[in-house]
């Protein structure tokens, strides 16, 4: 899937602010700053991975930084910044 | 005949069998004005001179006192100063270290300082520690066993640098200034108090020496060696920054309201009761809300202990309060109070919470509000170290109040971001969960099992009640699992129990 | 136990920290809020965000309300996908003036309801703010079955009027009164607007005390701190919670005995009387003054 750099969520605390730019290489490179990145830093990657993966992109570079967000937050910012960088959107 | 001189012989044996000699009369009058004299206090000095004169050598001991908070400039200036003139291996001791004291991370680098003991560590300091910045352990008392142990000899103070907002050349100080120069107020100096009474030496520093004699001082000249002044002692703006905030945030005011809801139908709300809140926003917003039941049920309390707030203040003017006992001004309005007002007395650390000390005012708590930062599934509290295992806190009055108080209250939220409050063991062990009584939380309020009759009484006015583990499953069914913490193996915190015994370690992170 | 709505707590769907602890505050219903309080260019990522806390965050027994953006936006309709897949219970339509509009609606939610199979599930409120929408109401009230309350949008419809709002509230008085007397006639719910000055809470207090007499059954808010004062004006006083008591006993004596005809002493007692006595009821168990055990 062609991929543009977009970008969504705040750096508000519980938000998650999602950047997404395309990649050369295959997967997904995810770079992660978190607050709570001891507790739940592998948690993290999984669900922008997962919800990546669903939405059909294998490959891109991820930057994201987390403070404090919910699993839900990341899904919808990571789903955002995606439609973003994508151009499809995921409602009919 | 009976003249002084034919009683000569008899002062003479009365003066040997006594061991003493025969007072001589010396004709030396000081005609010199007073007021000239004591400006030529021989113990008003340089910090150089107090410190080269103290007798400090490498090795010792060296304390402050935390009043000023983030507002502290006395650490920063004479350890400085120390390193300037070459001290290595020092131990300092202080009350509290927080935020402001980052430059200590250098002296401990190039060995100026090699131990520490305080009662709390916060900002890039504690982070550098928990990451395993020294060899030895910080040691780590609550405020009533610093006071004891200081007392006790347990830990044995060299020399003590206590900041101090007026001051006159003979060295009584005060955490408030009575002159027209007045620079800086932090209020009640208690955490100073024992340091100045056990120390081998005492240095004030001040921004405001005054005339002799300063009245109203909290250190008497009796315990103090010699007298610095300085530019500035302290920025009092910031004392009340940090971990003391007044709340406009709503999850505050619910849990303050839920607390204050707890203590009304405690069994222990009823005239002549007292009363200390913890700092935090939400267990100092619980004085607000006791504040309209006093009223509307016309009880009074006997005192309020602790960290004093404006908003104790205002319950005491208002007559809601009888007395005032003030470990710790939390802001500009308690300290102005304590300078202003009889009923409003500073207190010793050591009387204020020590274990072994019979006059300790916490000895007589009815009601502790406290806060959290994590609370297990055994009501074990932590407030020291971080949910990230990265020191972030303080164990201030936390275990002696919880300990003395008749009924203790911890308000914390269930959740801070994705951080919980209430997990299945507490990080770091500081107040056993013998010794707490109640959790408030957004979620749900759970009583001690210790305490039946008090979950009795609480269900009897309507307040619904959890157990402790549906907090802990609440919080996990929002955040999910935390993983483990990448503890290491170096021991980088000891923290010590009220009774002198050790309770718990604090091990590094690794990065 | 009928749904009480004394409180519609409005919270920005674009604060993902709000929306995960509106809930603990304990409003009756909350509102999430992807209009005004979104810019155009957060529409996407805050449907997202409302979508995903709608499934995912545990809100209890709360109502959860949206408010979309106008279907003649780019975004009404994508909004009404992402919130009825997410399975919110009742959609909020803002500035509407017509039954069309209403009806509109109901046929893009019944689209998306037919697509994952939930038939029905969905209700409407509607938001007037407007003169054309006050005199609209009663036809608004009534253009779909799936109408559960309509509510008062003060700020446009002021403006609508070429008026501003006053603290006594003269310029609302026919606006509130068409919405109460319109949705009683259609037997739905009547919410009032919200009050934006948090530092008046005396004000704030006066208004809930007026639009009660009214006889809205709730208010709009934006704060938890005004959650309290509502929930205290609305509850019910001690003679009347002794009355309707006596009242349901009555029944419930009745219909043991079989009997179609309920007096309390001595006088007949009809439906409307049964059904106040039932609210009255309802609101000192939500007030906390009763609880359920009281009633058994």
């Amino acid at each position: 899937m062609e991929l543009k750099n977009a970008m969504a969520g705040t750096l508000e605390s519980g938000d998650i602010l999602i950047q997404i730019a395309p990649s050369d290489v295959d997967g997904l490179h995810i770079e992660l700053d978190s607050t709570v990145a001891y507790q739940f830093g592998e948690q993290i990657k999984k669900v922008i991975i997962n919800t990546l993966t669903e939405l059909g992109i294998t490959k891109a570079n991820v930057k994201a930084t987390d403070k404090g967000a919910l699993d839900c937050t990341i899904k919808a910012r990571v789903t955002a910044a995606a439609v973003r960088s994508t151009g499809v959107d995921v409602w009919a | 005949m009976n003249s002084i001189k034919d009683r000569a012989d008899l002062i003479a044996a009365a003066a040997k069998k006594m061991g003493k000699d025969v007072f001589k009369d010396d004709p030396v009058k000081i005609i010199t004005p007073r007021h000239d004299l004591q400006r030529k206090s021989g113990k008003v000095v340089t910090l150089e001179d107090a410190i080269k004169k103290s007798g400090l050598k490498d090795g010792m001991t060296i304390s402050f006192h935390h009043h000023f908070r983030g507002g502290d400039k006395v650490i920063n200036m004479v350890v400085d100063k120390l390193a300037e003139m070459g001290f290595k291996n020092l131990h300092l001791a202080s009350s509290s270290l927080i935020d402001v004291h980052k430059p200590l991370i250098e002296h401990i680098k190039n060995g100026v300082i090699t131990k520490i003991s305080t009662s709390g560590l916060r900002g890039d300091l504690a982070t550098a520690v928990s990451l395993g910045l020294m060899e030895e352990p910080v040691v780590f008392r609550s405020h009533g066993s610093r006071g004891y142990a200081i007392a006790t000899g347990e830990l044995h103070i060299d020399v003590a640098f206590l900041g101090a907002s007026s001051c006159d050349p003979l060295g009584n100080a005060a955490g408030f200034s009575m002159s027209e120069n007045a620079k800086s107020i932090c209020g009640s100096l208690g955490y100073a108090l024992p340091d100045a009474k056990y120390a081998e030496k005492t240095v004030i520093l001040t921004d405001d020496l005054v005339d002799y004699p300063n009245q109203l001082n909290a250190i008497s000249e009796a315990d103090v060696d010699f007298v610095v002044v300085v530019d500035s002692v302290g920025d009092s703006s910031k004392i009340s920054s940090g971990a003391i905030r007044d709340t406009k945030n709503p999850r505050d005011i619910l849990l303050a309201k839920k607390a204050a809801k707890v203590v009304i139908n405690s069994g222990y709300f009823e005239n002549g009761f007292s009363l200390q809140t913890g700092s935090g926003g939400a267990s100092l917003a619980v004085t607000k809300y006791l504040r309209q039941a006093m009223i509307d049920k016309g009880i009074k309390a006997r005192f309020a202990l602790g960290g004093i707030t404006s908003h104790m203040v205002k319950l005491h003017q208002e007559g809601l309060i009888d007395r005032l006992i003030d470990v710790q001004s939390f802001d500009k309005v308690a300290a102005e109070s304590l300078m202003n007002d009889p009923m409003h007395k500073s207190v010793s650390a050591n009387e204020y919470a020590a274990l072994l000390e019979p006059g300790s005012a916490t000895h007589f708590l009815d009601v502790v509000i406290l806060s959290a930062l994590e609370v297990d599934v055994n009501f074990n509290v932590n407030v020291l170290v971080g949910s990230d295992g990265i020191i972030r806190g303080a164990i201030g009055g936390h275990p002696d109040t919880a300990a003395d108080s008749a009924l203790s209250v911890i308000v914390c939220p269930l959740l801070r971001g994705r951080i919980p409050c209430v997990v299945d063991e507490v990080t770091t062990l500081i107040t056993p969960g013998s010794t707490v009584d109640v959790v408030v939380t957004e979620f749900g309020i759970a009583v001690n099992p210790r305490r039946p009759e008090l979950k009795e009484r609480l269900q009897a006015a309507g307040i619904e009640l959890v157990d402790i583990t549906y907090l802990r499953d609440k919080a996990k069914s929002i955040i999910g699992e935390a993983a483990p913490l990448p503890f290491g193996e170096k021991v980088v915190g000891i923290v010590m129990n009220r009774d002198g015994s050790v309770m718990d370690v604090i091990k590094n992170i690794t990065e | 136990m009928e749904r009480l709505r004394r409180t519609m707590m409005f919270v920005p769907g674009n604060n993902p920290g709000m929306m995960a602890d509106a809930y603990i505050y304990g409003p009756d219903s909350i509102m999430l809020d992807l209009e005004d309080s979104v810019t155009m260019a957060e529409k996407d990522t805050a449907r997202l965000l409302v979508y995903n806390a709608l499934k995912t965050i545990d809100y209890g027994d709360t109502e959860m309300v949206v408010r979309i953006n106008p279907l003649n936006t780019p975004y009404g309709k994508k909004d009404i996908e992402a919130v009825v897949k997410a399975g919110v219970d009742v959609i909020r339509m803002p500035k509407t003036e017509t039954a069309e509009e209403v009806i509109e609606v109901e046929r893009e939610i019944e689209k998306v309801e037919k697509e994952i199979g939930c038939l029905g599930r969905t209700q409407i409120m509607a938001a007037i703010e407007s003169a054309l929408g006050v005199v609209n109401a009663y036809a608004i009230a009534t253009a779909s079955k799936r109408m559960m309350g309509i509510a008062l949008g003060a700020e446009d419809y002021s403006a609508n009027l070429k008026t501003q709002r006053t603290p006594e509230g003269s310029e609302l008085l026919l606006a509130r009164e068409t919405i109460v007397v319109a949705a009683r006639a259609a037997g739905i719910d009547a919410l009032d607007t919200v009050y934006s000055n948090l530092n008046d809470m005396e004000t704030f207090r006066n208004e809930v005390e007026a639009i009660k007499k009214l006889g809205f059954d709730g208010k709009s808010i934006i704060n938890p701190r005004q959650i309290e004062v509502v929930n205290e004006v609305f509850a019910p006083k001690e003679k009347d919670i002794q009355k309707s008591l006596t009242i349901l006993a009555a029944i419930k004596e009745a219909e043991k005995k079989g009997s179609g005809v309920i007096a309390v002493n001595g006088k007949m007692v009809d439906r409307p009387v049964v059904l106040r006595a039932q609210r009255t009821i309802d609101l000192a168990i939500a007030s906390g003054i009763l609880t359920k055990e009281d009633i058994q």
